[in-house]
């Protein structure tokens, strides 16, 4: 199946529906799109199986409004990389985990939760990365307000 | 049920100079599971960029690695460029190619070199290096330095290169190809070498896609992605060059594929250097100030695809800037490649991946100007060396200690 850009972002928007927050063409080349919370895991099964884009990484951002996490994912035959991206509540970030089924996101949600205190439900191995097992709990070094 | 012993490597490992630790679960010879833990060299570079303005965060990334030390200021000068809507002079894209392909020289041959050195092929080793410090002198003539060359910058390069030296840089680059034929004989040749690495360390055209793989790791088991064909940027749109892949994904598909890429990094650079001959103009936009926005950067380094991501708000720092390295990647990818081999095998296997490590060892060669002659060979300086402690033993009177050597063997 050849997938095209906006066959891939027809078949994001037809999955979605009306829960689509956002699309954001900021380029031939990149694309953001955002989504809630909820439906991080299920549009990112969508760009893996069956769009079959590779996942690059992701990344989170402390802002003052929301925790936002971006999963960057790479159309190489297309010279595209899409973002998908959520805002998370500050209070309580969380969000379901994409590792189960995408094993190359283990190791960058685990960094997320220990520097930005994102936590991902039904991770498989949710432990330290970085830091060290002794770390203090509660402490999240990418946050703003975090005091060294 | 058989025994199961762990059998650690690292965390301060005997051949590679950055700390990871692998923990071997082996049953008898074979190793049945691998736990890898990393975090040992953690810097927090991505918070202390945070802190620094666009020009000093190249300065910043430039040392994330010893040995990517243009991969990263490359990939991060193009997410700023994209976040700012910065523009750059096609000359200067020409630059950003020659440097960061000789780069992957340098790299894929201090890759080999340690290769070998895992596989106790010491011969390679030091055939290796030897002719990766012609690399670095090429380098050294262009930017004034072996290693973190400071040529990237928002909008362009730092230094031109001057046509002058094109000759030079031609010459020395024709050099090159002669010792890579030998050492592309060596690896297509050497029975030893193949008994040691094919069929070794197998990672499936699945599994790389799994583990998002990069590079030569994911080439050398038939994933066809390569960042400067897919995304082109630089000066790689621009010049004739080909990707490199294999199909069986093992130890030797992956030296094979990084010789083998190291022939086209010379295509692309006697290209760039021809073009650097005919377009002229300048080498860098001068942007004022960063607009807000954001940005992603990519660029396929030696050993894949580096990524950072900016996101500015105007001001002269960046707000955020992610970071990811392609051994990032890739050292996870030694979960499956390192089943159910045996111990021997395991160090060159963990190795193939090219896990990343600096070294700046360096050696220089006084020549007599008139004839060309080196005027002192390794012994000349062994002997230099002890008649100057002589002297010095001499002049103060000075007895010295006197060292357990005798019965040791050493001479």
């Amino acid at each position: 199946m050849k997938v095209t850009r906006e066959g891939a972002l027809d078949r994001l928007k037809a999955a979605l529906g009306d829960r689509l927050i956002a699309v954001h063409e900021k380029s031939p080349k990149r694309v953001y799109v955002e989504v809630a919370a909820e439906d991080v895991a299920k549009t990112s099964r969508l760009m893996a199986d069956d769009l079959g884009a590779r996942f690059q990484i992701a990344t989170g951002v402390d802002t003052p409004t929301a925790i936002e996490v971006m999963y960057h994912w790479a159309f190489d035959r297309l010279g595209c990389v899409v973002t998908i991206r959520a805002r998370l509540d500050r209070k309580n970030p969380e969000v379901e985990s994409i590792a189960p089924f995408c094993p190359a996101a283990e190791w960058i949600e685990r960094e997320m939760w220990e520097l930005l205190g994102i936590r991902f439900r039904n991770h498989p191995d949710l432990r330290h990365l970085l830091l060290s097992d002794d770390w203090p709990e509660g402490k999240y070094p990418l946050r703003r307000d975090y005091q060294a | 049920m058989a025994k199961r012993t762990i059998v650690p490597i690292g965390p301060y490992h005997a051949l590679q100079e950055e700390p990871e630790f692998f923990k071997l679960h082996v049953e008898g010879e074979r190793v049945v599971h691998l736990d890898i833990e990393i975090g040992y060299n953690h810097r927090g570079i991505e918070k202390l960029s945070e802190a620094k303005d666009f020009e000093e965060t190249i300065f910043l990334v430039e040392r994330v690695c010893g040995i990517c030390s243009t991969s990263h200021p490359l990939a991060c000068v193009q997410a700023i460029e994209e976040a700012g809507e910065i523009e750059v002079p096609e000359r200067a894209l020409f630059i950003r190619s020659t440097i960061a392909e000789l780069e992957r020289i340098h790299s894929h041959l201090l890759w080999l070199g340690l290769a070998g050195h895992f596989l106790g092929f010491d011969t390679l080793w030091m055939w290796a290096w030897r002719y990766r410090e012609d690399v670095l002198d090429i380098l050294e003539l262009i930017t004034g330095n072996r290693n973190h060359y400071g040529m990237m910058k928002p909008g362009g390069v730092h230094r031109d290169i001057s046509p002058d030296d094109i000759p030079a840089i031609r010459k020395m680059l024709d050099g090159l190809r002669g010792p890579l034929e030998l050492f592309r004989g060596a690896v297509e040749d050497d029975p030893l070498l193949h008994a040691r690495t094919q069929g070794i360390g197998i990672l499936t055209r699945q599994q790389a896609i799994d583990y998002g793989a990069l590079g030569p790791t994911a080439r050398a088991s038939g994933v066809d992605i390569d960042v400067r064909r897919d995304h082109p940027h630089a000066a790689y749109g621009l010049v004739d060059w080909d990707v490199i892949t294999r199909e069986n994904g093992d130890v030797f598909d992956k030296t094979v594929v990084r010789i083998l890429e190291m022939f086209e990094s010379i295509r692309i650079i006697k290209q760039c250097l021809d073009k650097l001959l005919t377009v002229t103009g300048p080498i860098d936009s001068n942007p004022p100030v960063v607009k807000p926005g954001e940005g992603i950067g990519h660029y396929e380094a030696p050993r894949g695809e580096v990524f950072h991501y900016i996101r500015s708000d105007g001001s002269n720092r960046p707000v955020r800037h992610k970071i990811r390295a392609p051994s990032f990647m890739n050292v996870p990818t030694n979960r499956e490649t390192v089943l159910g081999a045996t111990v021997a095998d395991a160090t060159i296997i963990l190795a193939a991946v090219d896990p990343c490590y600096c070294c700046t060892e360096r050696m220089a060669v006084a020549v007599d100007r008139q004839s060309g002659d080196p005027l002192w060979a390794g012994g000349d300086l062994i002997r230099m060396s002890r008649e100057k402690t002589e002297r010095l033993r001499k002049e103060t009177g000075w007895e010295g200690p006197r060292l357990p050597l005798e019965g040791r063997g050493i001479r």
